[in-house]
């Protein structure tokens, strides 16, 4: 049966495995240049005090290709489900070739044990191979950007791809298997991928781990807005780009005093009397909110990164497997 | 080697037009003892007859004495069927013209003679096998 | 030893019943037609019988099997499938690497012999072939994994005269040289009566007819005579069909007595006539007549 799966799969193995390769190629060529460029920029900026510069040209090189090879990343599980798995049992079905594979020297279960695993090994391999190329090509950038945790970023780097494409790829399996139709199918695996590595970046990144909370104090460089959204109603907010813990996934900031009360509507407009632009006077404002105010940061420090990239692949694998538990407990059944 | 044709719209059995065609190939000379007669397979392959007619028919042929097979060469002719004396022949030629002349005469046309005829054939053939 | 045992076997779509109170005891070493119009039974019989269907009550023994016992009852059994699907992206004989793949007694021989001698070319994809190439291919599949029972849902239904007849050909060839039981099913009636020595006559989802065709055709004939009620005959011919003009009563009558009344013109059967007088029958059930199986032995 492997060897059987293997001819049926060999030709989409081939151009996955010619596209992986033509990437790995322009990679190569890229990535030479990038490291020479980080060398003579950023390296090097350091002692000259002038970094800014410097590192707007670094993360501004390549920039069409950046942007294209996390579409990739991003897109090449989406693929794989809606063009791999999806069609992979509703074709059988569509075409009537169901009759043939299973009334040969196999069982249904065996059969189904082959090219579920076959795939969905191949499927984590190319986006697990495909995700290391990128990573280690983006890996000075990505030091530079400091930003790991950006929820478009997080899922296009190191190994949470590999379960990205195992549940797509499962996924699309299940849908054929249960809709025996493939364009119900690849429906299916498109609206459910996406769904659910939308729930996963909104409602269970998030909460994976408590974030811990940091007081910083206002310095003057600090930018601090203070918005009347309504008469009487007056709030102090601080930006979050404004926080400097590199590495870190910032949740919020806010301006709290001692007790943790935020600045009183009164207090802000005597402290912070605000003209048609802003504060009239920003440096006296925050001059005077850094005495008895200060920031209250919540975030996941930056060592946080690998365990959630862990948890979310273990997220996605268990997925996959009880995906692939209810196909076969589904194809018992004997049908059509 | 003697090819078969079948006729679907006579009636006859399948397996009868079969002993019927090597019969006549006997009488005619076509077929002499020691010839073989084509296998089940080649046969059926030409016919898309079930093999188990052509089986049946050379059972019947041999239990006719007209063929023995050979194990594991095939089917083979062991006699000849007398061909009739054409004198024979030309005696009742002559009594059954006599026959049908009165038989018309009687008043009886093509039709009636044609049923007679089967009758008779079949009547008589029947009390001959049992 | 029967090749297909079934007890009062059903199997049930929602409100419809595709199948009902089938009882069949198959013989060995036949070749049998299973016909029937379109939607009387008898591709969920024969996937019944692959184990592609369950059944929803009674009981279904292949080859002294359960359909869907695993492997080695699988290789048993060889299907062709209505309208013989094919892997259109595989060639021919990726299709029989498959075949040697998934299946422990195939033989390549048998496969690639079968393949020169149809004039298929080996490299070309199924998905160019014709209706008859495919069906050729399809056949050859089955039979190249030398199983004990070969079961075909009508394939030359969609084929050309000039295809159906070389299938049948190669079919009956491989009849004679292997020892396979074979069940085809058809609607198609012609070209039974020169292939199959079986019947199974299936009609809105209940068996009609079984029985060998020698013996079916010996116990049936036709009577024609002057007009008579049909229930003056005796109990023991059974009437299937009557058709009456003012004078003349044409019936076509099941015994294995003699008719020995002599105003009745006896003529024999064939299986065409056989079948559409059942077919009709279960149509139309004329009262008196008791309706559902006329199994014979």
């Amino acid at each position: 049966m492997i060897r059987f799966a293997w001819l049926q799969f060999r030709m989409q193995a081939a151009v996955a495995a010619g596209a992986l390769a033509i990437v790995a190629v322009v990679l190569a060529l890229t990535g030479l240049d990038l490291a020479h460029l980080y060398d003579s920029t950023i390296a090097s900026c350091a002692a000259h005090h002038d970094c800014s510069t410097a590192t707007t040209d670094f993360t501004d090189t390549d920039g069409p290709l950046q942007v294209f090879l996390d579409f990739l990343v991003l897109a090449v599980p989406l693929l794989i489900g809606m063009f791999w798995g999806a069609p992979l049992i509703s074709r059988e079905f569509e075409a009537g070739t169901f009759r043939l594979a299973w009334t040969q020297g196999v069982t249904r279960t065996r059969w189904l044990a082959v090219k579920l695993g076959l795939g969905a090994v191949a499927s984590a391999a190319i986006a697990g191979l495909l995700s290391l190329m990128v990573s280690c090509w983006s890996s000075q950038l990505d030091h530079v950007n400091a930003d790991p945790f950006d929820s478009l970023r997080f899922g296009v780097r190191d190994i949470v791809p590999v379960g990205y494409a195992a549940f797509a790829f499962t996924l699309g399996l299940t849908a054929g298997l249960l809709f025996r139709r493939m364009l119900p199918a690849m429906l299916t695996a498109l609206v459910g991928f996406v769904a659910a590595r939308e729930a996963a970046t909104a409602w269970v990144r998030p909460y994976l781990f408590t974030p811990l909370h940091q007081s910083l104090p206002i310095s003057t460089a600090t930018p601090v807005s203070i918005d009347q959204t309504s008469p009487g109603i007056i709030k102090a907010f601080e930006s979050i780009r404004g926080v400097s813990l590199p590495d870190a996934w910032v949740y919020s900031v806010q301006i709290v005093d001692q007790a943790g009360h935020t600045p009183t509507a009164s207090f802000l407009s005597r402290a912070c009397p605000l003209g048609n632009y802003g504060p009239l006077n920003p440096r006296g404002c925050t001059a005077r909110l850094a005495a008895t105010f200060h920031q209250l940061v919540t975030y996941q420090p930056g060592s946080r990164y690998w365990p959630m990239q862990w948890y979310e692949l273990a997220i996605f694998l268990s997925l996959s497997i009880v995906l692939g538990g209810f196909c076969f407990w589904w194809i018992r059944r004997p049908v059509i | 080697m003697i090819e078969f044709q079948l006729d679907t719209t006579s009636g006859v059995a399948t397996y009868l037009q079969l002993v019927q065609q090597v019969r006549q190939a006997l009488q005619l000379g076509i077929l002499e003892p020691g010839d073989q007669l084509p296998t089940a397979q080649q046969v059926v392959a030409k016919l898309a007859i079930n093999p188990n007619t052509v089986l049946k028919a050379y059972r019947d042929l041999e239990r006719e004495g007209l063929v023995r097979p050979r194990p594991g060469q095939g089917t083979f002719v062991v006699r000849t069927l007398p061909r009739s004396d054409p004198a024979v022949q030309g005696r009742f030629l002559a009594s059954m013209t006599a026959w049908l002349r009165q038989a018309r005469a009687a008043g009886l046309g093509p039709d009636d003679i044609e049923a007679i005829y089967r009758t008779a054939v079949r009547n008589s053939f029947a009390e001959g096998a049992a | 030893m029967t090749v297909i045992q079934t007890n009062g076997l059903g199997k049930q779509y929602g409100q419809q019943w595709a199948l009902r109170d089938c009882t069949l005891r198959i013989p060995e070493g036949k070749v049998v037609g299973l016909v029937g119009p379109n939607g009387a039974g008898k591709t969920t019989l024969l996937n019944l019988a692959v184990g592609l269907l369950a059944p929803t009550c009674g009981s279904i023994t292949v080859l002294g099997g359960h359909p869907s016992d695993g492997p080695a009852q699988l290789e048993k059994v060889g299907l062709v499938a209505q309208d013989t699907p094919a892997y259109a992206g595989l060639s021919v004989a990726k299709h029989l690497l498959m075949g040697s793949y998934l299946n422990a007694n195939w033989n390549q021989e048998v496969a690639k012999d079968r393949i020169d001698q149809l004039g298929l070319d080996p490299r070309q994809k199924a998905g160019s072939l014709s209706g008859g190439q495919r069906a050729q291919l399809a056949l050859t599949m089955a039979i190249a994994k030398q199983p004990a029972l070969l079961l075909l849902d009508e394939p030359v239904a969609s084929l050309d005269p000039l295809a159906r007849r070389e299938f049948l050909q190669g079919l009956m060839e491989i009849v004679a040289k292997h020892e396979v039981s074979v069940v085809l099913s058809s609607h198609l009636i012609a070209d039974l009566e020169r292939v199959c020595d079986y019947l199974v006559l299936l009609v809105a989802s209940h068996v009609q007819l079984a029985g060998e065709v020698t013996e079916l055709l010996a116990t049936h004939q036709r009577l024609s005579g002057p007009r008579r009620d049909p229930r003056s005959l005796p109990s023991s011919h059974e009437v299937i069909e009557e058709s009456h003009t003012d004078k003349q009563s044409t019936l076509l009558v099941r015994t294995d007595q003699p008719i020995l009344d002599p105003a009745w013109t006896i003529k024999p059967v064939t299986l065409d006539e056989l079948v559409l007088a059942y077919m009709g029958q279960a149509r139309n059930p004329s009262p008196g007549r008791r309706s559902g199986l006329g199994v014979v032995s």
